[in-house]
């Protein structure tokens, strides 16, 4: 992976208004070449507009941004040939059959019926390609949607809530794919309000809230800024022993979770909790580092900004 | 070249689109001429015959002199088939073509198709045009095979009083090659430009009959006047039309804009 001076995609203080709706705001991020970057917000956080900024399809009224080192407002055309866009529900000629749809995205994109060919089977729709898409399940679309995105090999992908209404399994399987794409080298941009859909494929995260980026940086940059102490995870087989636990020094926090986890000044205090909680009688079965998830970092943030908005 | 070609394929993919288009043709370019001409071909100096011939007898030297035929019911048939029902070769295509134009950009943005092409490297230009060519294609194709049809039919009926088949006529030739195909055009860069304004494609509609009834009108009276007297004025009023047409093509292309594709514009 290079590095965040190498972007894929900076916003700098962009502005976008409808009437009267700030749909973004001042905002600014990075998304690295060769990263998986996500969007991350609830609805209306400013995510699809921010996509629709990056291709050129709509224009900022205020700030820069560059894609690949290009402005969408000037380059736009460049943009979009470099670009794989999947939007949040994907939409065909739905009277036309599969294979009639990504022919007509082969040819806009410059692409061959070979890459077609390529992209459909390698999102398993190569069978429903003699089908009209008017009868294609979300799945089948989505999968179809993601094959055209592809089709002429993009730099960028911006995937805008891909996994809307699939089921679980397709969801997992779409996932997959982006993470093959992105071991790839490809540069994807993710927007989701899913934060499980996030968990494990995201290389950088942009919390967006209200048309501003609330914080952006690498998922473990991110949980040592706003969850900097550490947390341990304890269990014993005679659990009261661990109570003993709050009246420890160096123990800021301790909430009960199926075991206990303790918060913690620092980690150098462990070694002598251990031999503490030992001597209180407690028969350890469990002491392991809490990995904050996306989730438990999304509202740890979500928590932080409010504090600092009142 | 594209965005004509997926959009046409899925127009004729569309029963519920191309069986109306034939019903139309059919019904204006057959149905009402083969009865209409097989009724005055079968009277024998009636009102009709009487009325058509007085006016034949008030119209300029240079049109009545244009009129053909040896008796009254002849050239009463001539009159009909030649003149009157000419205009008919321009409401077909103008409403053919409306009907498709005026859903063609507005259509994009409710299916939500629009998403794509708006994140697509096609140009703006070059969408408006392969709408335009999409939009003008069924309009003037159902004009030319109904012309086709509706010549032999005139042939058919009214050639044998005539001594032979003598459609089309000049007028007509030049009608039908030359000044049809600007004047939908210029209907049409206007319709799309209200596709491109309009929320749906209900207002759409409405919107592009408020274009097509006055072009329709004004068409109606030069295709009249083209085939009443096909000289050079036919050329010309042609060739006019062409360069407006080309104008307010050229202007249309540009005004385009990419976010005029998306579906709602403050949606976030």
């Amino acid at each position: 992976m290079k590095s965040e001076m190498d972007p894929a995609i900076r916003f700098s203080a962009v502005t976008k208004v409808f009437g009267r709706i700030r749909a973004v705001e001042s905002l600014d991020f990075v998304a690295p070449v060769g990263a998986v970057t996500v969007l991350l917000g609830p609805n209306g956080a400013g995510k699809t507009t921010t996509v629709r900024l990056t291709t050129g399809a709509l224009v900022a009224d205020h700030g820069n941004i560059e894609v690949l080192g290009l402005h969408p407002k000037t380059d736009g055309d460049e943009i979009r040939r470099r670009t794989g866009v999947v939007p949040p529900k994907p939409a065909f000629y739905d009277q036309l059959t599969g294979w009639e749809n990504l022919q007509f995205a082969a040819r806009i994109f410059a692409g061959t019926e070979a890459a077609a060919h390529d992209a459909a089977e390698r999102f398993a729709i190569e069978d429903a390609l003699d089908q009209e898409v008017g009868g294609y399940s979300t799945g089948m679309r989505t999968r179809l949607a993601l094959a055209r995105a592809v089709i002429h090999d993009p730099e960028v992908l911006l995937l805008d809530e891909p996994t809307a209404g699939l089921d679980p399994e397709s969801a997992r399987s779409v996932l997959n794919l982006i993470a093959e794409l992105a071991s790839r080298g490809r540069s994807i941009v993710l927007c989701t309000h899913l934060l499980h859909e996030a968990e494990g494929i995201a290389d950088h995260v942009v919390l967006m809230s209200e048309g501003h980026a609330r914080a952006a940086g690498p998922p473990k940059e991110l949980a040592s800024r706003y969850m900097p102490d550490p947390i341990i995870i304890f269990d014993a087989e005679n659990r009261q022993s661990l109570n003993q636990l709050a009246d420890f020094e160096g123990v800021i926090d301790i909430q009960w979770n199926g075991g206990i986890h303790a918060t913690l000044k620092d980690l150098d205090r462990l070694p002598d909790l251990i031999a503490g909680l030992v001597d209180g009688g407690a028969r350890l079965t469990r002491v392991e580092p809490l990995v904050p998830t996306l989730e438990e970092l999304y509202f740890e943030m979500q928590r932080s900004h409010r504090e600092q908005d009142a | 070249m594209a965005m004509a070609g997926a959009d046409l394929r899925r127009l004729f993919k569309s029963k519920d689109y191309w069986i109306p288009l034939m019903l139309m043709a059919g019904l204006f370019f057959v149905v009402i001429p083969f009865f209409s001409l097989s009724m005055i071909g079968s009277l024998e100096n009636t009102q009709f015959v009487d009325q058509v011939t007085q006016i034949v007898g008030q119209l300029p030297d240079s049109v009545s002199r244009a009129v053909a035929g040896e008796t009254p019911t002849a050239r009463a048939s001539y009159v009909v088939a030649v003149f009157l029902l000419a205009p008919i070769a321009i409401i077909v295509p103008l409403t053919i073509s409306a009907a498709v134009g005026s859903n063609a950009i507005v259509g994009e943005r409710e299916r939500g198709t629009g998403e794509f092409l708006a994140h697509s490297p096609l140009k703006t230009s070059e969408i408006y045009l392969g709408k335009l060519i999409a939009s003008l294609v069924p309009g003037y194709l159902a004009t030319f095979v109904g012309f086709s049809l509706y010549a032999v039919i005139v042939n058919l009926t009214v050639g044998p009083s005539l001594g032979g088949w003598f459609f089309p006529t000049r007028g007509w030739l030049i009608l039908i090659v030359w000044v049809i195909p600007p004047f939908i055009a210029i209907a049409l860069s206007l319709i799309l430009r209200l596709s491109a304004r309009v929320r749906s494609a209900a207002a759409a509609q409405q919107a592009s009959s408020l274009v097509t009834l006055p072009i329709i009108i004004v068409s109606y009276a030069v295709a009249a006047g083209v085939v009443a007297s096909p000289g050079a004025s036919g050329l010309w009023i042609g060739a006019v039309a062409w360069v407006v047409a080309g104008l307010l093509i050229a202007r249309g292309a540009s005004t385009l804009k990419r976010d005029r594709l998306l579906g709602v514009a403050s949606e976030t």
